[in-house]
């Protein structure tokens, strides 16, 4: 059996159990199909919810990132897993005591306002919209890499499944499904874990392998000054001190913290349990199953980039072990000799004057054209040759991707088929629960805040489920034309948007809208124009205009920069609403009420 | 005053929440970030690792859910003490 026969199996029993599961539980009723009926219990909530915030960016890079920046890739661990806290104990037992079933619902009701509720959902449906085309390119990769299909049909395939059980679904068949994509994805992310700490470290849990000694050289040393070692002797920053400067750190964690907590994707999931004691319960599972996987990507992380070094570097090519040859074909790993020694080099910035440790010109490696001689596309030590120039600026001859270090790990530490193609199937696992839960709050936006709420108010039960199976139909088409398509240097710079905008528009106003009883229409129409205007315009400026980071304020980046304009976003609408007059008296009580946990009831969305 | 045993609970959650809050900020600002040169080389290490870069990357995600398990329960009781139990 060939390890593309594996692969096959394992996604495709997968496959049969999450169409299985959305078959039996797909949604009769507006009810079910936004919020499952309300009757999921905290524990597959929690579970559920997991699958839906991990994505497969998390799954697949976060590892990496952290292999390649050390300490300064704990702004994502601390930042993703931090706002959750936030969302737990400010905004959901309160959202979920409104009871309505999307967040522009609350910030139209709380602020009286079409308009608020207008600029709610259009920054709702720029979020989800953002994250959901990177997923479908996610899909579509890993199925062509799996069955070598073109990407092209590897998105339309993933899309077709994608709308099969989100779409008809609704939310009660996302929930389930999602159960089953967690479990999956948590075996197949610590499994390799465990074999590969057992390995390096011998300790069976990889949290504890990170902080115990190095045993596979021989004599034993602690595992982190070890990667230290390694990294500074090849022109590294030290693994555990990282570089970006205090205040930046502090800016970027904030905003991703913040904007985690103003994720209308996330902050829906908590509707679909009983009430406001079960949410509280369900949000801690959610937070323990995410930190399953937020433990370990440090662990595999480090480990990884021990085993890739070792195994690599001042390694004569024809040596070297057989999965450099297999990601070099499909262009995530490339080696340019540029000393022509036969041997592979891996160095880091500080080896070179220039400080820069790119091994070609351009950012990702490209290849000859098919009617290339065969000099052209095989080296001299049968390497893939590169149609880039060499940079001879620097020493540095290796290139690899962030993506590999999660799918090469089991492959560099020697592990069994069925743990690979376990891997694929929690790849494809992630990519898609995410993906199923971002349509639904895209459809929902657009069925029930759009339509119903703004457009035709008149809507019944029926055409508003059919709406959202319309819109959800539509949503997908634009996110696979986008898969297929991808804006590519657009779309890792909109997570930037994403979060930023999220932090600054959403999280302020939900803040002020459950704790300030003063707070009125124009303040926070106010603080959300301001908040969104300058975030937007600080991105747009150095990421797509002729910014330089010399001009930084402050010297924080455009990735932490919402937190700046959340503080702008509280600063205005207090401002504002100190001058204009209080809201009304039914909305005071209205505020008075949310912080009165019983009498809950059904979720609804009406 | 028939507001007063509303008000008496808001103000036990209220104070919850802002104690959350301060751990919540001193594990991860404080100690994965604002102090954490000087706690890397100046406070006992974890295992092998420095203290200030385990609490970056996994001491505050620890305590994150600690705090999580916290504030579930005690909201709960507070809410029970207070009769506004839903679980019949």
């Amino acid at each position: 059996m060939t390890q593309d026969h594996l692969n096959f199996i394992f996604i495709g029993i997968s496959f049969a159990i999450y169409i299985g599961i959305a078959i039996k539980s797909r949604a009769g009723s507006t009810k079910e199909y936004y919020t499952a009926g309300g009757g999921v219990s905290p524990l597959a909530n929690g579970m559920a919810t997991a699958a839906d915030w991990m994505s497969a960016a998390t799954f697949i890079s976060m590892a990496g990132t952290v292999a390649l920046s050390g300490y300064d890739a704990s702004r994502f661990l601390m930042g993703w897993t931090g706002g959750f806290v936030l969302l737990t104990i400010l905004m959901v037992p309160y959202l979920r005591k409104f009871n309505k079933a999307t967040v522009p619902d609350f910030v139209g009701d709380r602020y009286y306002s079409k308009l608020a509720r207008g600029v709610a959902v259009g920054c709702a449906i720029f979020i989800c919209m953002t994250y959901i085309m990177g997923q479908m390119r996610g899909v579509g990769v890993v199925f062509s890499q799996l069955f070598g299909i073109s990407i092209t049909s590897g998105v339309i395939i993933g899309g077709t499944i994608v709308f099969f059980y989100a779409g008809l679904g609704g939310m009660k068949g996302i929930t389930y499904t999602q159960v089953a994509q967690y479990c999956v994805m948590a075996f197949a992310y610590t499994i390799p874990a465990i074999f590969i700490a057992m390995a390096l470290t011998g300790n069976v849990l990889p949290q504890l392998g990170l902080i115990s000694d190095y045993t596979a050289g021989g004599e034993a040393v602690p595992f982190l000054e070890k990667l230290n070692n390694i990294n500074t002797e090849l022109g590294f920053a030290a693994y555990t001190s990282g570089k970006l400067s205090t205040i930046n750190m502090f800016c970027i964690t904030a905003a991703l913290m913040c904007g985690t907590a103003g994720l209308p994707h996330v902050i829906v999931r908590f509707f679909t349990v009983k009430n406001v004691s079960a949410v509280r319960k369900s949000a801690c599972w959610t937070l323990l199953f995410i930190a399953i996987i937020y433990l370990t990507a440090p662990a595999i992380g480090a480990f990884a980039r021990v085993n890739l070094i070792e195994k690599l570097h001042e390694t004569p090519y024809q040596e070297a072990p057989y999965w450099l040859q297999e990601f070099e074909e499909t262009g995530q790993m490339a080696w340019v000799d540029k000393n022509d020694d036969g041997k592979i080099q891996y160095y880091g910035p500080e080896k070179s004057v220039a400080g820069s440790h790119a091994v070609f010109q351009g950012k990702k490696p490209s290849y000859p054209t098919f009617e290339a001689t065969e000099e052209q596309l095989i080296g001299p030590h049968g390497q893939r040759l590169l149609a880039n120039k060499a940079d001879t600026s620097n020493p540095n001859e290796l290139w690899f991707g962030n993506d590999i270090m999660v799918m090469a790990n089991p492959h560099m530490a020697g592990l069994p088929m069925w743990v690979i193609a376990l891997l694929m199937a929690g790849c494809i696992a992630a990519a898609l629960s995410t993906a199923a839960g971002l349509l639904l709050v895209l459809s929902t936006s657009i069925s029930h805040d759009l339509m119903k709420k703004i457009v035709k108010p008149d809507l019944s039960d029926k055409e508003e489920v059919s709406y959202a199976r319309v819109a959800s139909f539509l949503a997908l088409a634009v996110a696979v034309y986008f898969g297929i398509n991808p804006p590519s240097q657009f779309i890792a710079k909109t997570v930037a948007f994403a979060f930023g905008l999220a932090a600054s528009s959403f999280f302020p106003a939900l803040l002020m809208g459950i704790f300030s009883k003063r707070m009125n229409r124009e303040g926070a129409i106010a603080g959300m124009l301001c908040g969104i205007l300058f975030t937007f315009g600080y991105i747009t400026y150095f990421q797509f205009l002729d910014g330089t980071p010399d001009q930084y304020l402050l010297g924080i980046t455009p990735e932490g920069i919402g937190f700046v304009g959340m503080l702008i976003n509280f600063a205005v609408a207090f401002l504002v609403s100190a001058f204009t007059p209080a809201p009304p008296q039914a909305v005071q009580e209205m505020v008075e009420n949310i912080h009165i946990p019983s009498g809950s009831g059904q979720a609804s969305h009406h | 005053m028939k507001d007063a045993p509303s008000l008496v609970h808001r103000r036990a959650c209220l104070r919850l929440v802002i104690a959350l809050l301060g751990v919540w900020f001193s594990v991860s600002f404080g100690c994965g970030i604002l102090f954490r040169e000087w706690l890397d080389a100046k406070a006992p290490q974890i295992g092998t690792a420095p203290f200030g870069f385990w609490m970056a990357q996994q001491g505050a995600v620890i305590c994150f859910v600690l705090l999580l398990v916290v504030y579930a329960f005690v909201m709960n009781r507070l809410d029970a003490k207070h009769g506004y139990t839903e679980d019949h």
